[in-house]
């Protein structure tokens, strides 16, 4: 194995293989579609099997249960003179969705047998797509999450525009459109905080933690050779380095400093990085690029973009909003649980209006994926619970799981929907019905996944709401009381749509004679979804032992951060009426 | 100093100092003479144009390139050359090897499309040379004389080169408006250039930053008010003043002694309103000429006609050569009226060292020493800039005026080059527009500059950096977008973007190197593009200010747009059917590979930049010392 085991070489290899892969597909000749099918499907088999290695350490490399810190990290300049260094690491929150992506990764690929059209382009950028997605979820280096965060743009837009429904140029454009305008946004935040950055500022265990150094001797070793803070203080050293941004985000004042409109550079770096998220998560009133996209995208794309591309936005705001600032996030707390309930609502009641499957499908992710925004945002460690850090840990664990659940369950959704459309080519649900009948094992596994999406307690839906709107209750009765009354709209159009689609006495739309069984290779698709799902459901310890170390501890810094925070800035005095206070001095008197 | 003094010293300058630092543009000239002897004695038809061309332009490459690797530049000592017209740093070294492995490039790109044919060779390639020896020129201007001439030699051959297809009538009307065009602009930045110098007394660019800054403007503003009257009493006596030191200035060699020079500063400390008034005019009028070689809004007029009439090789060559020689030139302009400090041996008042300035500028021996010291650019120590940072600096004032006059007009330009890119059906014409918006964004770069003068020198480094690199990865966008208009043309015969329509299909690799380079364009990573803007955001950043954040937003909202446009014409090469009218779509071996090989870079230097900007930030590190 010799140096394979080293993290840089296997980490390297899970986000590289893809781009290679796709460079030596570029070399195959015409005709070969089967092929060039087949050796995309291996190598996202490979991806997987090596994310999956890590659980149990088959390839050299370990990924340890229960440890909360980072690991696997390593870092190596890149850009040397800009100070961007080539940094990736794993941890218990960027870990399963590592996983989550490679898996979903080879499914979608499964699911892909049905393109016919350009089969090459379309595994050639597929494979660069999965490239991103990986390296979004394993970057801790700013510069090189936004390279990795824009890459997927380019194959993404192909395969929607090229392989999409009727209206896939415009589906994709606004797609790319909306993703481009946020990443702006962000990357006026990426500078903002870099140049405000000094790694000066940190103390040595700091340096240590944020892996600028390697241990306390270097750091000392690190400060002899960097200029002195007090004697140059303009010679700041800047950084990308998320996790140097976070602890200065969290100990430092570097981000206080006021910009404008009285408010402070955290705060506009908090909601410039916020919107970009956002709108990938996406959350109502940016979420509108969304069905569009799902429902013009092939359904393997449709599969990807639900099951992972979602995640990097929730991904985002729990590895960058919050940690690096805490201040607006603690300020803006009730707005974005606001956005997350909404989103909740709104996504709800737009599915129960859709008369197209897919678009149903694509509204219920809106929302779904309100629950993992609300669930990040309950900062409910306050002055109130005496700084009880607990049931924001619950929240932002449920978070966390409702992203991988959904990841699961929107993924299968889906697929279930992509299944019949290749049959009937219609989406319409008022003409569906019947289908138990003619698809038996089909039907089942679709009224399951639908289940799991559903959130069904025994599924894995349920763990992550159940959690998340728990949760909610100490921080906002009314925000949890609607949150919890969404369960029931989703019920209704969940059971609404198997209703319309898979009960009733027959099939009466067109093409009603191909409905054939699933197939063996749509069953390979479906039941690991299926599985997963439960596995989920019944054992959550089998996820929550690798995730929640990782998120326990940063909700415990942000809780202890709050505590210091208020310490500091103790709220202005309440103001008392003057009336009362003159009647105090007279009783006094 | 008798003559024999004068001349001598002058023969030691020009054969000893400059001549040897003059290779490259020498062995340019000697091609243009040799290729038109050729002409005369006939020989040109044993010896193919190109081929001459091609060598003349690799070995000025060749010895421009420095021998021990670029690290020398570093230890290099910047110094003038001819007397102080031209300056010899780092920057012109950087900008020089641009200009020619452009040539190089484009004498080939020329080749292989078949554009410069064997009887008409010899005319295109002289004139390519003589404009990129103009704009070597601009590069390294020192003295507005130069700066003018500059602009002409790199701009007399572009109109011609305009209109070089013969027999085209878009091609001659295009050829035409340019150079109408081209002349105005140019008699105005010469009434621009006599009045800047009338005023102060020189168009040597480090003596009248030192006369701006004896002027000490902001202390006149701020009696503006108070001796406002008494301007309009003792305007004749001005006027008068003013037109016979502008009328010996222009020359180069100001013979105003120190006594008639201290008249003229109390005559212009009371007429201060109209002094102001004047001096704005002139750079204004100066910005015309600058703003017409850089298409910069409202003088790119000319540049889409141009463009859609030209072929798109000369196309190619205006959007990148001479803007990128545009760009330094402006850099140089404003850096050098902008920047000034007392030289380090004379530590005393302003009117002593402008004395000796004076003096320094009639004795070429004596200016040459002193210059060598005091190069405008290389202006203070790094202590002295923090110094400089005072808010008595007294050219504040100025670079105020440069700053916001570049900077505003670079928001304009970038913001309409992508608005009005969006209407467009050919494809030169589009790109034309887009070449406006580029040159917005590298004047964002060049208003950062100058506004960050007085800090920290990294910082400006960094921001001339980011400008030079910019340029360098436009190089490689730009002509491989033409290169790709050129093949086209020659293969399909159209340069319409709807007759792009599934390309894709026909000849994937150019395809995919098109659209690869339009994303670039966009500025999208993995991409070079990215890599420059990127850069250019961070020095509008680092810049700060309320100026600085303007354009750092309207940077960032043209990034969204020009994403519509540009992805409009790779939606067409991938996504569109291809029409049945079209026949098969024929490139040979050669031009693929010549596409290939130009935009390969935009990749590479995308996932890889540290070589890209170590030589950018290698030319800068003479700046600012």
């Amino acid at each position: 194995m010799g140096s394979f085991n080293q993290p840089v070489a296997y980490l390297s290899l899970i986000v590289f293989l893809p781009v290679l892969a796709a460079l030596a597909l570029a070399f195959f000749p015409k005709g070969k579609d089967d092929a060039i099918k087949f050796t995309t499907l291996g190598v996202t088999i490979v991806v997987l099997l090596l994310t999956l290695g890590m659980l149990r350490d088959w390839f050299g490399l370990d990924f340890e249960k229960g440890q909360a810190a980072m690991q696997n990290i390593f870092a190596y300049d890149w850009i040397p003179s800009f100070g961007i260094h080539y940094f990736m690491g794993l941890d218990g929150i960027s870990f399963p969705l590592v996983v989550l992506t490679a898996f979903i990764s080879m499914l979608a690929m499964g699911a892909s047998w049905s393109i016919q059209k350009h089969v090459k382009a379309y595994c050639i950028l597929f494979l660069l797509l999965e490239t991103g997605m990986l390296g979004v979820f394993m970057s801790l280096d700013f510069f090189l999450f936004y390279v990795f965060w824009e890459v997927m743009l380019l194959p993404m837009y192909f395969l929607i525009g090229v392989w999409g429904g009727e209206r896939r140029e415009y589906a994709a454009i606004k797609f790319f459109l909306y993703t481009l305008f946020g990443s702006v946004l962000m990357l006026i935040a990426i500078l903002m905080l870099y140049f405000s950055s000094d790694l000066r500022a940190l103390d040595d265990s700091q340096l240590v933690t944020a892996h600028v150094v390697e241990s306390p001797e270097a750091a000392v070793q690190w400060r002899a050779d960097t200029p002195d803070l007090k004697a140059e203080p303009l010679h700041k050293q800047h950084t990308f380095n998320i996790l140097a941004l976070q602890q200065m985000g969290q100990h430092t004042t570097l981000f206080d400093g006021e910009v404008w409109l009285g408010k402070s550079l955290s705060w506009w770096a908090f909601v410039l990085l916020f919107i970009g998220f956002v709108i990938k998560v996406p959350s109502v009133p940016l979420h509108t690029w969304l069905p569009d996209a799902h429902v013009q995208a092939p359904t393997p794309v449709s599969m990807i973009l639900a099951g992972v591309l979602l995640k990097m936005g929730g991904y985002g705001i729990i590895r960058i909003c919050y940690p690096i600032c805490p201040a607006a996030g603690y300020e803006l707390a009730y707005l974005v649980c606001l956005i997350g309930v909404v989103s909740m609502v709104y996504g709800a009641f737009a599915a129960l209006a859709q008369k197209d499957f897919k678009r149903m499908v694509a509204y219920s992710s809106v929302s779904h994926m309100g629950y993992v925004v609300l669930g990040l945002g309950v900062w409910s460690a306050m002055a109130g619970t005496g700084y009880n850090p607990d049931y924001w840990k619950m929240g932002a664990n449920g978070a966390m799981y409702q992203m991988m659940a959904h990841g699961i369950s929107s993924a299968g959704m889906f697929f279930m929907v992509g299944v019949i459309y290749e049959r009937v080519h219609h989406r319409d649900l008022d003409q569906f019905g019947g289908l138990f009948a003619k698809m038996p094992v089909y039907s089942g596994l679709a009224v399951g996944i639908f289940f799991a999406g559903l959130g069904l307690p025994g599924l894995c839906g349920f763990i992550g709401e159940v959690l998340v709107v728990l949760s909610v209750w100490e921080y906002s009765h009314v925000l949890a009381v609607i949150s919890a009354a969404v369960v029931i709209l989703t019920a209704a159009y969940i059971l609404w749509a198997i209703q319309r689609v898979y009960l009733g006495a027959e099939y009466k739309g067109p093409h009603g004679e191909a409905l054939t069984p699933i197939t063996m290779r749509e069953l390979f698709i479906a039941a690991p979804l299926m599985v997963m799902a439960i596995v989920f459901g019944v054992y959550p310890k089998a996820l929550l032992d690798y995730m929640q170390p990782s998120v326990d501890q940063q909700i415990e810094q942000l809780a202890d951060w709050t505590r210091q925070y208020d310490h500091d800035h103790p709220p202005a005095k309440p103001i008392v009426d003057i009336e009362e206070q003159i009647a105090a001095l007279k009783r006094s008197q | 100093m008798n003559l024999q003094f004068l001349i001598d010293s002058l023969v030691t300058d020009t054969l000893e100092t400059s001549l040897p630092r003059y290779g490259p543009e020498l062995i340019l000239c000697a091609s243009m003479v040799g290729m038109l002897l050729m002409r005369i004695v006939r020989l040109s038809e044993k010896i193919p144009p190109f081929l001459m061309a091609l060598t003349g332009a690799v070995v000025a490459l060749w010895s421009a390139l420095p021998n021990d690797g670029m690290n020398t530049w570093a230890q290099m000592e910047p110094c003038e050359l001819f007397t102080g017209m031209l300056v010899y740093d780092s920057l012109y070294l950087y900008t020089r090897i641009f200009l020619l492995a452009f040539l190089v490039l484009f004498v080939i790109l020329s080749r292989l499309t078949g554009i410069a044919d064997k009887r008409e060779g010899q005319d295109y390639y002289t004139l390519v040379f003589g404009a990129t020896l103009g704009m070597c020129i601009m590069a390294s201007a020192n003295h507005l004389i130069i700066v003018f001439l500059g602009i002409e030699m790199a701009s007399v051959p572009s109109y011609v080169l305009a209109g070089i297809v013969q027999g085209r009538r878009r091609s001659s009307e295009a050829a035409l408006k340019y150079a109408i065009y081209g002349a105005g602009t140019a008699g105005v930045m010469l009434y621009g250039i006599s009045l800047l110098s009338g005023i102060l007394g020189s168009a040597y660019l480090p003596t009248m930053a030192q006369r701006l800054a004896a002027m000490d403007l902001g202390a006149m503003m701020q009696t503006e008010s108070v001796t406002e009257g008494m301007g309009a009493a003792g305007e004749g006596k001005g006027d008068s003043a003013e037109s016979s030191v502008s009328g010996s200035s222009v020359s180069g060699h100001s013979e105003t002694s120190a006594q008639n020079e201290a008249q003229a500063d109390e005559s212009l400390q009371v007429h201060s309103p109209l002094v102001l008034m004047v001096l704005a005019l002139g750079g204004l009028m100066l910005g015309v000429g600058l703003a017409f070689k850089l298409s910069a809004v409202p003088f790119h007029f000319w540049c889409p006609d141009v463009f859609e009439g030209a072929s798109a090789e000369v196309g190619a060559f205006l959007s990148v050569a001479s803007k990128a020689a545009a760009m330094v030139l402006l850099l140089r302009i404003g850096l050098g009226l902008g920047t000034y400090h007392e030289p380090a041996s004379s530590l005393t008042t302003s009117k002593q060292s402008a004395l000796e300035s004076g003096q320094a500028e009639l004795f070429e021996l004596s200016r040459g020493r002193v210059s060598v010291k005091e190069v405008s650019l290389s202006a203070a120590t790094q202590k002295d800039s923090f110094d400089n940072a005072s808010p008595k600096d007294p050219l504040m004032p100025v670079r105020h005026f440069i700053v916001l006059l570049v900077g505003m007009i670079a928001a304009v330009t970038c913001t309409f080059g992508n608005l009005a890119a969006y209407g467009q059906r050919n494809i030169k014409r589009m790109l034309a527009y887009s070449t406006i918006a580029h040159a917005g964004y590298m004047m964002m770069a060049v208003a950062a500059t100058i506004s960050l003068v007085g800090r920290d020198p990294l910082q400006m480094r960094v921001a001339v950096q980011s400008l030079l690199l910019y340029a360098s990865i436009y190089f490689f966008m730009n002509l491989g977008a033409f290169s790709f208009v050129a093949f086209m043309r020659n293969a399909m015969g159209s340069e319409e973007i709807k007759d792009y329509a599934g390309l894709i299909r026909n000849c994937p690799l150019m395809s995919v190197a098109m659209v690869l380079i339009l994303f670039s364009l966009v500025g999208l990573p993995p991409m070079a593009g990215f890599i420059g803007k990127f850069r250019i955001f961070q020095a509008l950043f680092e810049a700060g200010g309320p100026l600085m954040m303007f354009l750092l937003v309207v940077a960032g909202i043209n990034t969204a747009i020009s994403l519509v446009y540009y992805l409009r014409v790779a939606k067409t090469i991938c996504i569109d059917p291809e029409p049945d009218t079209r026949g098969p779509v024929s490139l040979g071996f050669l031009p693929v590979s010549y596409t290939l090989l130009v935009s390969f870079p935009v990749l590479l230097f995308g996932i890889l930049p540290s070589w890209l900007v170590d030589w950018a930030y290698l030319a800068t590190a003479q700046l600012f010392t």
